[in-house]
This record gives C-alpha cells, structure tokens and sequence, in this order.
C-alpha cells in the first residue's frame, strides 16, 4: 500500500536526522560544540524518541495518555539495574543494547498490563488513569528498596552518548514509520478517524489499540534506560507528570500525526528553555510565552497561508506553470 | 438466512426492545421501519455484535453470532452500513474503500473497478479527502466501502438520513440494484414511504415491539400505516 508519496516523505525524515547528525558530528570533531552544548546532545535524542513514541498513541491511535513517563522510569530502572548488575560481567558493546532492550521489555509488559483494563476508556478518562498510573509507578519506586528509594540509585554506568542515541533513533523511525505505513497502521487510524466504522470492516480494535500502546511503551522504556545511563543518579522524582506533559507539548507542537513534526518539536523544546538562559529570571516566562504563539500562530488561518506560500512544493507549481505558459505563448 | 429469535436488549434499566423476532430470508430485501425511538438502531447494533441481547439468540447462515465479536462478522459476510454515514473522514475516497477489503487480506482491483462502476461519482474524487465529500456521496462511498468486503447481507442503518429526496431516490434504486445483482438486504428506516416500497417484506416497530408485519405493499395499503408514516 505504500505510494511514492509516502516512501519519499519517508527518506526525507530519515534523511534530515541523518544530516543533523553529521553536521554535528562534524563540529564535534572539529571542537566546534562547546561542553555544554555536547551534554544537551543526548536528551534532545531521549526526548525525539519519547516524542515520537507518544506520537503514535495521542496522533495516530488518537488516544490521550499522560503516563508516558511512567513507561520510561520503569524502563529506566529495569535497565540501570540490569547494568550496574552485569557492569563486571560483560561487556559495554553486549550490556549496553541488552539493558536497552531489557528497559523496552519491561516497560512494553507493563504497557500490556495496564493497557489492558485501560483503553476500555476514552478521551479525559483515559488521560487521567494514566496520569493516575505515572504517579503510582513514581510511589512505589520511591518506596522500593532495590531502587535506591527516594534519595536515587546510583552506580549506573554513563554509557549513553549521541552517537549512540542516534542509532536508536533510527531504529525507532525505521519501526514506527515502517508500522504507520503498513496494513496495521492504516488499522490504527481508522479507528481514530470512526471506531464503528473500524469495527464494521473487521478491524480488531482491541488488538490494534494495544500494539499501538505497547510498541509506545517500549520506545518510552528504551528512551528512559537511555536517560538512566546519562546522568550518575535516577531518582523516580524526575518522571513526575510535568514530564509527561512536556512529552504531550512535544507532540501538539509538532502536529499530532506528523513524525517528522514532532522531531523538530522534540529539538526546539529540549534547546529553548536552555538557549534562553540569558535571560535569567524571566527564563521560563519567556520559554511559556514563545510556546503561546507558536501555538497560536501555528493554528492561524493567515500563517497555514503563508505556510503554503512559502513551502517549495508550491514554488514548484507555481514555475511549472509560468513555464508551461510560455512555452504555449 | 438472518435469523433473530426473541432478543431483548437494555440500555440500563431502558428496556429498548423487547422480545423481537424476525427473519431475513436469501435474496430479499426486509425493512424495519418505525418512528425514532422504536428500536430500529438498537436491533441493527445488536446484530452486528456492538450490543448484546440478554435473550434468545441471532442465527446467520445456520451459525449463532449472538456472542460473535462485531469485527468478526464481515469475515462471515455481514456487512454493516453504520447509522450517519461513518466514513473515514481523514482519508482519500480510494484509501476508504482500500480499508472496506480490510477482511479480504487484500485489494482486489476489479472490486474497485466494481464500485466506481456503480457510482460514478466516487470514481472521479477518488483522491479528494472523504470529509469534503457532499452527504449524498458519502453515503454512496459508506455502501462501496461495505461492498468491498464481498458481503451476502448489507445492513444499512438509515441510508437516508439527511439527504434530499432526489438523492434518496438515487440511494434507494441503487439498493434495488445491489439485490437484483444478488445481495441480500436488511434496511432499517425512518423514510417509510420509500423503504416500503422497495421492499420484499417489512417489520414495523413501535417502542420496541414488532407491531405489523408483512409484505412490503400490504404494509403500503394498511391504514395504520397511512395514518402513521405516509401522512393519510
């Protein structure tokens, strides 16, 4: 069922990630990237993948869910642990994917788990069980012991670079996109667009609703055993419901739907609020005040306009056209 | 070939339709009609496994469906026409009728062929996105999309709603067709007039119950009905 349309639009995403990443390869080997800059590389990765991940439940499934970062800290945790358990035993090439997957594993199974009773429900119901979930997985880390409890584990191996990450990435786009172009795909946002009507061409909604949300939930536990394997100390504080809603705004942002949409998003949203430390105080003002327009602009009739306008495929039309007419005059 | 015993079927405590019985035979074409509120609905969504019946059973082609899951059914060749023209709104009128051969695992081109032939219309907005379409074609791209899944029974909710008559006209003669071409057809309707016309036996519904029953031009001539539904 892929058109030409499709596979081209495909290349281009893979083909502006991969640009991106030479680039910066390039100026990172040549110095060019100071500290700071090279330390913001990894979670900008982290969050292209949570992003995109929620992208296929809340864009393409078009169910709302809040409990995103319950997925990526359970799937953080699963990983750390498997590190810091075999950090002697093997080696990092073997540790480091296997404590990726192990992370993606265990987030899915939960994702099955809670999937399950879950997505019986729609809409702000949905929303707020999982949000509910997110803040249950927080509790219960905190009071674990094997989890280092509320002041962190510690001990973890800083593994995650962005090369590494970007590796990731690629093999999420290849998955995702490769799944939203497939029979099932189709089947996922058919019932988005009318679930009676889903239902009456034999779509399986269950099924369908439940492999969109794992194969998110796996991506979201990858992107935490990444995020764990950053920083020297996890605490389950940080997956709070702020960060789930970041993942949301990621995705809003982007158009929802649109993979390539929330990429970009994912970037901007990760560089803003640290592009805008200058201006100190006034920082996360000013962060909240260029997201209100970027919503606003981006919803307003004049700049879809001019959006058009400016996008080269019109450009195309457009000189085609003068062409042809002169050839005819 | 559709065979419902003695369903009953609650909203809550809304007991929506009580102890129904009827039958769709092969080749036929049988309209429910009643006013809103009778049931008519309601009996289509429990056939098609969207509600349950608390009694009896429903038989297709000798097989109880009455525990079938809905998605199940268009594998048995039962197709449903949902109520208020449920097309995929965000896809092209092409990707629409690609999604009715869902159940037959693949597109099948001259099934295509088939439905453009029988509507004309969709053949030349085939890549115009569903949701610009105009009521009268997203009803026709609602029927070719069913028709996809090579069904033996078409059960259409309302085809009429919200069309003008010209159009339901239209809708209706291509119905005749569909049967003639050896579909069978169970109609639900508010449009009496029409649905009785065309078809080979109707039930009519009044709050829940079965209240008349017969062939569609004894129901025409009935004086109940006149005064009822066809307006003296």
């Amino acid at each position: 069922m892929q058109s030409k349309k499709t596979v081209v639009s495909k290349m281009i995403t893979y083909g502006m990630v991969i640009l991106a990443f030479v680039i910066v390869f390039a100026l990172d080997q040549s110095g060019l990237i100071s500290r700071h800059m090279r330390s913001m590389l990894v979670p900008i990765g982290i969050n292209i993948i949570l992003a995109v991940s929620l992208n296929l439940t809340v864009g393409f499934l078009g169910e709302l869910t809040l409990g995103h970062a319950g997925f990526m800290s359970v799937g953080a945790y699963a990983g750390c642990l498997f590190s810091i358990y075999t950090a002697d035993l093997l080696p990092l090439a073997a540790r480091f994917p296997l404590a990726m997957l192990l992370g993606g594993i265990v987030a899915a199974v939960f994702g099955i788990i809670i999937g399950v009773p879950v997505l019986r429900l729609k809409g702000d119901y949905l929303a707020i069980v999982t949000l509910a979930f997110g803040e249950i997985i927080r509790s219960v880390i905190i009071n674990l012991n094997f989890t280092g409890g509320a002041s962190g584990l510690k001990g973890t191996p800083q593994d995650s670079t962005y090369p590494i990450t970007f590796v990731v990435i690629l093999i999420m786009l290849f998955v995702i996109m490769n799944l939203v172009e497939s029979k099932h795909g189709r089947a996922i946002t058919a019932i988005r667009d009318n679930r009676i009507a889903a239902e009456a061409c034999g779509i399986n909604i269950t099924y369908y609703k439940l492999l969109a949300f794992v194969v998110a939930a796996f991506f979201a536990g990858v992107a935490g055993v990444l995020f764990g394997h950053n920083y020297s100390i996890l605490t389950a504080g940080t997956f709070d419901y702020n960060m789930s809603i970041e993942i949301l705004v990621m995705v809003v942002l982007g158009g929802m739907g649109s993979i390539r949409g929330s990429i970009i998003a994912a970037t901007v949203i990760t560089i803003l609020p640290e592009a805008l430390r200058f201006l100190e105080d006034y920082r996360m003002l000013i962060y909240a005040v260029v997201l209100i327009i970027v919503m606003i602009v981006n919803a307003s009739p004049r700049f879809t306009g001019m959006r058009d306008f400016l996008s080269p495929k019109t450009w195309i039309a457009i000189l085609t056209k003068k062409n042809n007419g002169k050839e005819a005059a | 070939m559709l065979q419902v015993n003695n369903i009953n079927v609650y909203y809550g405590k809304i007991h929506a339709v009580k102890d129904i019985s009827f039958h769709v035979d092969s080749g036929e074409i049988v309209s429910l009609i009643g006013a809103n509120g009778a049931g008519k609905s309601t009996i289509i969504h429990t056939i098609s496994g969207l509600l349950r019946s608390k009694t009896g059973n429903i038989q297709f082609l000798g097989k109880d469906i009455s525990k079938t899951e809905a998605h199940k059914l268009v594998y048995q060749g039962l197709a449903h026409v949902p109520e208020g023209r449920r097309i995929f709104l965000e896809m092209t009128v092409m990707e629409n009728l690609e999604m009715g051969a869902y159940s037959q695992g693949k597109v099948n081109t001259n099934d295509i062929a088939d439905v453009f032939e029988r509507f004309p219309r969709l053949k030349e907005r085939q890549k115009q996105i569903a949701g610009t379409l105009s009521g009268g074609e997203q009803q026709m791209l609602a029927i070719g999309r069913a028709l996809m899944s090579h069904p033996k029974l078409l059960m259409l909710d309302e085809p009429s709603m919200g069309l003008a008559p010209l159009l339901v006209e239209q809708i209706f003669h291509i119905i005749q067709e569909l049967n003639q071409a050896g579909t069978t057809v169970l109609l639900v309707e508010q449009n009496a007039e029409m649905a009785l016309q065309i078809a080979n036996r109707a039930y009519v519904l009044e709050s829940g119950h079965v209240v008349l029953s017969g062939t569609g031009k004894e129901l025409m001539e009935s004086d109940r009905i006149r005064k009822a539904y066809l307006g003296g």
